[in-house]
């Protein structure tokens, strides 16, 4: 009985560390620690259902243990491993992975409850295939989400003709399926479940793509969430309920969260709005033409101003520029100017994404300022440099009805004094919007590479 | 509707923890601010690892030669200790970046 006891309270102290663990996650300074926290609540749990007392089980240890070891060294190597820029994939594929996890404990439990091997109520029937569902849609989702972001397969090669009829009507496939197999049982069936639930879940993430990325990680995050939650459910377990209730919460808000940002309803995010066919914005600009600021106007601009306020955008990323960007700031710094940078929410391929890749490169956290905060800073801000960003820096999206990005909160550089624009070239950005911005009159281009230019442009700060 | 009410009736403290759970997760996480969004993310994904838990009681319960519920037992805790330990140990290398900034500043 004592050994219950003890048995019991580490499932508490577990779930209480999970809760404790994310309440900590709300200021940098003591994330450290709730993840560290997290991770022993994890840690307590697992052993306790090691040692939990069953009667007349086989225990098959051997099998755990094994499993556990060449799972956590993987998960170690990975970790290790991963490039902050390739976060997003890591992520997805681990999500994938949880939602697998999910879908195979149903499986067998299923199996298990087909054969006679053990007898499940007609609830717990329900709920495994629930979990199967869920599960099944988070790992074959997650897993062409990863693929999307390796830049493995394009959107255009998975989206068949008139995809969202597609979709709605093998979901009703797959709902009808899951309720007869609820009714008339069979692990026949339920297989057939699972195998149109994972086919559900690649078409449903197939023709979202793009800028929309962040909503579909944030998403899958709250499916793989609910699936662990239900699994908990089957085995009546109190802190798988709760680790998975957690994590569909924080999938929930982000996801909430990322479709604020876009000013777009979930709905019109899954159904694939501009994601991947680029709608025409107006082309009234074919005239307009953007003015260009030589290097050494732009160093000099830069050196002598009070406050510069940087725009990173993903193409900062890809060009692998936040070091040359960190550069720039200590020197420009060095000089008593302040520079902040202004961190627009899809700013990047999943939430967050690039306060990580800033971090990374030694910029201290107070720098990152989020939209609101950036929005009243950019009033009495002298210059403001874009790098690698677009869309969030698009004026139509204030003034243009016509625009697809009209009504979504951008970040309002035209309230400074002056803009420079590093960029490629006159392309359009991800969503292939044409940016107005370009031809205000308070902007300059300054072309190339990202890293490119900024390391020209720190040549030209230090000969000043 | 009477199963409604029996199941409602004999699952309470479930329901309860079950609504609670949900209040209490949507509170703590609204309160995680933008520059931690990716540390949140992948911290949750390690936390959905807890699903580790039913592979380990599935696994302990079947028979010894039992290999089809032993091997998808076995697989299940493979994916989920990739997620438990791959998603800590990413979060903290994630953390540990923005915790160096506080003392160089």
């Amino acid at each position: 009985m004592a050994f219950n006891f003890f048995i019991n309270l580490s499932y508490l102290i577990g779930a209480v560390a999970f809760v404790w663990g994310l309440r900590l996650l709300s200021s940098p300074d003591s994330a450290r620690r709730g993840n560290l926290l997290a991770g022993f609540g994890m840690a307590v749990a697992i052993i306790a259902t090691m040692l939990l007392p069953m009667a007349r089980v086989a225990n098959n240890y051997a099998w755990i243990i094994g499993g556990m070891l060449v799972g956590g060294l993987i998960g170690f190597i990975t970790a290790k491993r991963v490039k902050m820029t390739a976060m997003p994939q890591m992520v997805s594929i681990f999500n994938g992975l949880g939602g697998a996890c999910a879908v195979v404990l149903a499986i067998a439990e299923l199996n298990n409850n087909y054969t006679g091997m053990s007898e499940m109520s007609t609830g717990g029937i329900g709920i495994a295939l629930f979990t199967l569902f869920i599960g099944g849609v988070a790992f074959t989702g997650s897993l062409l989400a990863f693929a999307k972001l390796e830049g493995l397969v394009w959107d255009s090669t998975v989206t068949l003709p008139y995809h969202n009829i597609i979709n709605i009507i093998l979901l009703l496939v797959t709902v009808a399926c899951g309720i007869y197999t609820f009714v008339n049982g069979s692990l026949t069936l339920s297989i057939v479940f699972m195998v149109l639930s994972l086919l559900y879940g690649y078409s449903f993430v197939a023709p979202i793509g793009g800028a929309d990325m962040p909503v579909v990680i944030s998403l899958l995050n709250s499916f793989t969430g609910l699936s662990a939650a239900a699994a908990g459910l089957i085995y009546n377990n109190n802190i798988m309920l709760v680790g998975g209730i957690l994590v569909g919460a924080s999938g929930t808000i982000l996801t909430v969260l990322m479709c604020e940002a876009m000013n777009r309803s979930l709905l019109n995010v899954l159904i694939g709005g501009f994601g991947g066919s680029s709608t025409s914005a107006k082309g009234t600009d074919g005239d307009q033409v953007a003015k260009e600021v030589t290097l050494n106007d732009a160093a000099i601009q830069l050196f002598y101003s009070q406050s510069v306020m940087i725009v990173p955008g993903y193409g900062l990323a890809v060009a692998q520029a936040q070091k040359v960007c960190k550069e720039m700031d200590d020197l420009l710094e060095a000089n008593g100017v302040d520079v902040k940078y202004a961190i627009h929410p899809v700013a990047g391929r999943m939430p967050g994404h690039m306060n990580v890749l800033l971090a990374e490169a030694d910029v201290p956290y107070p720098k990152l300022l989020d939209l609101e905060d950036a929005n009243s800073a950019l009033k009495n801000t002298d210059i403001v440099v874009i790098v690698g960003a677009n869309d969030v820096v698009n004026p139509a999206a204030e003034d243009d009805p016509g625009s697809p990005i009209y009504g979504m909160p951008v970040l309002k550089v035209w309230d400074a004094k002056n803009i420079i624009v590093l960029k490629r070239s006159m392309r359009p950005g991800y969503a292939g919007i044409q940016n107005p911005l370009f031809f205000h009159e308070k902007n300059k281009m300054l072309f190339g590479d990202a890293k490119d230019s900024l390391g020209k442009l720190v040549g030209e700060i230090k000969s000043l | 509707m009477e199963s409604f009410y029996t199941f409602f009736n004999s699952n309470l403290i479930l329901i309860y923890l079950l609504i609670f759970t949900i209040v209490l997760g949507f509170e703590v996480i609204s309160k995680v601010p933008t520059v931690l969004h990716t540390p949140l993310m992948s911290g949750a994904n390690a936390i959905s690892g807890v699903v580790i838990i039913g592979a380990i009681l599935l696994i302990r319960q079947a028979a010894p030669d039992d290999y089809l519920t032993l091997s998808l037992g076995t697989f299940a805790i493979v994916l989920g200790m990739i997620n438990v330990v791959g998603g800590f140990a990413v979060t903290d290398r994630m953390l540990e970046m923005f915790k160096k900034k506080k003392k160089a500043n």
